[in-house]
């Protein structure tokens, strides 16, 4: 391997890394707030890039269906449980939520197509699209055992990824896609060539992660949020619902996926059921910072982008095996130099 | 005097064992109300169910309307604030934003600022550490926090369990004065205490629990001198 080998995959590492890392922040987004380790996270970016092709190809992208049969589904589950509590005040207010909205969402995106848009607004429409996805997954499979144990949930959440990859063959069909490029320009750095959609992929990554700091910081609902995860009860005695603050980390969580399916769209092709290995890859990254620090995880995602672009050089078949062998001695590593704390013990 | 919180007939088990049974009291507008009552007296769990954390049978009606229908979060809009044993804080979280997450149950934001200032000049050590995790905080001045914080949040009636547990005593004194404080400011108080003198000093009305059960009840001031409860709890000078 000459140097000029290793700074292409280098800089190839970089760009899968900075994928890997919107999603591994996702999930720990989603982890600290709800307890949930949401594997279906690579299901949403695959999704995203199935939606934004169906969007060029001037398709109804099949999101419409599983968003209006998803929104039925958790309309009914809510009001249901509303009507059992007494609580018939709130029901507007459900129907408006979980039904409503979201049908507002694919009437905007089905009025718009017919003007046939230009590529930046089918992007955001494919985002706008993703985005009630995770949140009415939320309400119809965590929400109900929400109180479960962290082991249970991740079980439930990896059941939910297969029943979302069955859902995407129904929805999607079985073709695989790839998108346009979003630039075809390209900068030399130091002789080496850089792609322009390795540098938006990089760039989108930081400011994405960007403005969720900013958000965390300096919004009192971003407060909220960190609140939620350092505290449950706490949260909870002043005000903040649980279940609000975990509708907002997957409406967050999902936007995240949402822009890495469509970074990596153009990249690679992306079929129903390619959502596992980033999910998974992106997962990895996330346990190697430690699941629950978002510094940490976007590190340890990059970490998997680089070694699987040397590993995928020295051998293309042997990379998956060679990225999630790599897990074996972290964990042993995690588990040998963490101190239990007090309320891990309880769990 | 109208009437700000009234339980009536509560229980509350863990399964089988009732940890409460049948208790009944009121909290009158501007009033501050104590519950003493040893170890294990089921002080903490009337609390609980009283903010909505545990489930209860029985009646609580807050400023008329009845909660059995209303969750934690919606207790907590409506102005009825627990400041638990444990304080509950958010650790890892500035004293600033832990303050300011107070505010979040309230519809009008605009006066954040002022209360701040507020809680600030109240506890001026908090105002020092604004900057400081909560977590790296001493007993004291977490206590401090957790009060000041429910302030924030603009409450009718203020629920306090055990606000001197663990406090020097020095510091514990400063607490039951800003207890007292809250008078002028319009809040109710209902004060759960093992230090059964400090609470009846600072208190108008006392409630005596023990094993589950209101034992006994009178203005403050006629408890303080019973010599029934000064041979258990008070004891001498």
């Amino acid at each position: 391997m000459t140097a000029d080998i290793a700074a292409i995959l280098a800089i190839d590492g970089i760009a899968t890394g900075a994928i890997y890392a919107l999603v591994a922040i996702g999930t720990v987004l989603i982890f600290t707030v709800t307890r949930v380790i949401f594997i279906p996270f690579g299901d949403i970016a695959a999704f995203t890039a199935l939606t934004l092709a169906a969007l060029d190809a001037k398709q109804l992208p099949g999101t419409v269906g599983l968003v209006v049969v998803l929104a039925c589904m958790a309309c009914v589950m809510e009001v249901t449980s509303l009507v059992r509590a007494g609580d018939l005040r709130s029901v507007p207010k459900a129907v408006f939520g979980y039904l409503v909205l979201p049908l507002i969402v694919v009437g905007i995106v089905w009025l718009t197509m017919r003007f046939s848009p230009p590529m930046p607004v089918r992007i955001v429409l494919a985002l706008l699209l993703i985005m009630p996805v995770a949140p009415l997954l939320d309400r119809i499979v965590f929400r109900p055992i929400a109180d479960a144990s962290v082991l249970l949930l991740l079980t439930v959440s990896v059941a939910l990824h297969f029943a979302l990859v069955g859902l995407g063959l129904l929805f999607f069909g079985p073709e695989g896609v790839r998108t346009e490029p979003l630039t075809s320009l390209g900068i030399e750095i130091a002789g080496v060539q850089v792609p322009g959609q390795t540098v938006l992929i990089l760039l989108a990554a930081l400011i994405f992660s960007g403005l969720l700091l900013l958000f965390f910081d300096f919004t009192l609902l971003g407060k909220a949020l960190r609140a939620t995860a350092f505290n449950r009860t706490g949260a909870r005695l002043m005000g903040i619902r649980p279940a609000r603050a975990g509708t907002i980390a997957y409406l967050l969580g999902s936007l995240m996926a949402g822009v890495s399916g469509i970074l990596i769209a153009p990249v690679n092709t992306i079929f129903y059921d390619s959502g596992f290995l980033i999910g998974l890859k992106a997962f990895v990254g996330a346990i190697i910072g430690g699941i629950v620090s978002y510094p940490g995880a976007a590190l340890g995602a990059f970490g998997v982008g680089i070694l699987e672009s040397f590993a995928s050089f020295q051998s293309s078949t042997l990379k998956d095996v060679i990225v999630f062998s790599l897990l074996i001695p972290v964990l042993l590593w995690r588990s040998l130099a963490s101190q239990h704390s007090e309320e891990e013990v309880e769990e | 005097m109208t009437q700000m919180l009234s339980i009536e007939n509560v229980s509350v088990s863990y399964g089988k064992v009732e940890a409460v049974r049948n208790v009944s009291l009121s909290v009158e507008q501007g009033q501050i109300v104590t519950v003493i009552g040893p170890n294990g007296a089921g002080k903490t769990t009337l609390l609980m169910a009283a903010i909505g954390l545990l489930r209860s049978t029985g009646r609580m009606i807050f400023q008329g309307a009845d909660l059995s229908k209303v969750d934690v979060e919606g207790r907590v809009e409506r102005g009825l604030c627990l400041v638990p044993e444990k304080r509950e804080l958010f650790a890892d979280m500035s004293v600033a934003d832990n303050l300011l997450l107070g505010t979040y149950s309230l519809r009008d934001r605009s006066a954040t600022r002022k209360c701040l200032d507020d809680v600030f000049d109240r506890f001026p050590r908090l105002r020092e550490r604004s900057k400081q995790a909560a977590g790296t905080l001493s007993g004291g001045e977490r206590q401090m926090l957790a009060l000041g914080r429910a302030l924030m949040a603009k409450p009718k009636l203020l629920v306090l369990d055990e606000p001197s547990l663990g406090l020097a005593p020095l510091i514990v004194r400063e607490i039951f004065r800003t207890i007292a404080s809250l008078r002028s400011l319009g809040v109710s108080v209902l004060l759960v205490e093992q230090n059964a003198r400090a609470a009846l000093e600072t208190a108008d009305y006392g409630y005596v629990l023990e094993t589950g059960e209101i034992t006994q009840s009178g203005p403050a001031d006629t408890l303080i001198h019973d010599p029934k409860l000064i041979a258990a709890y008070l004891g001498g000078h």
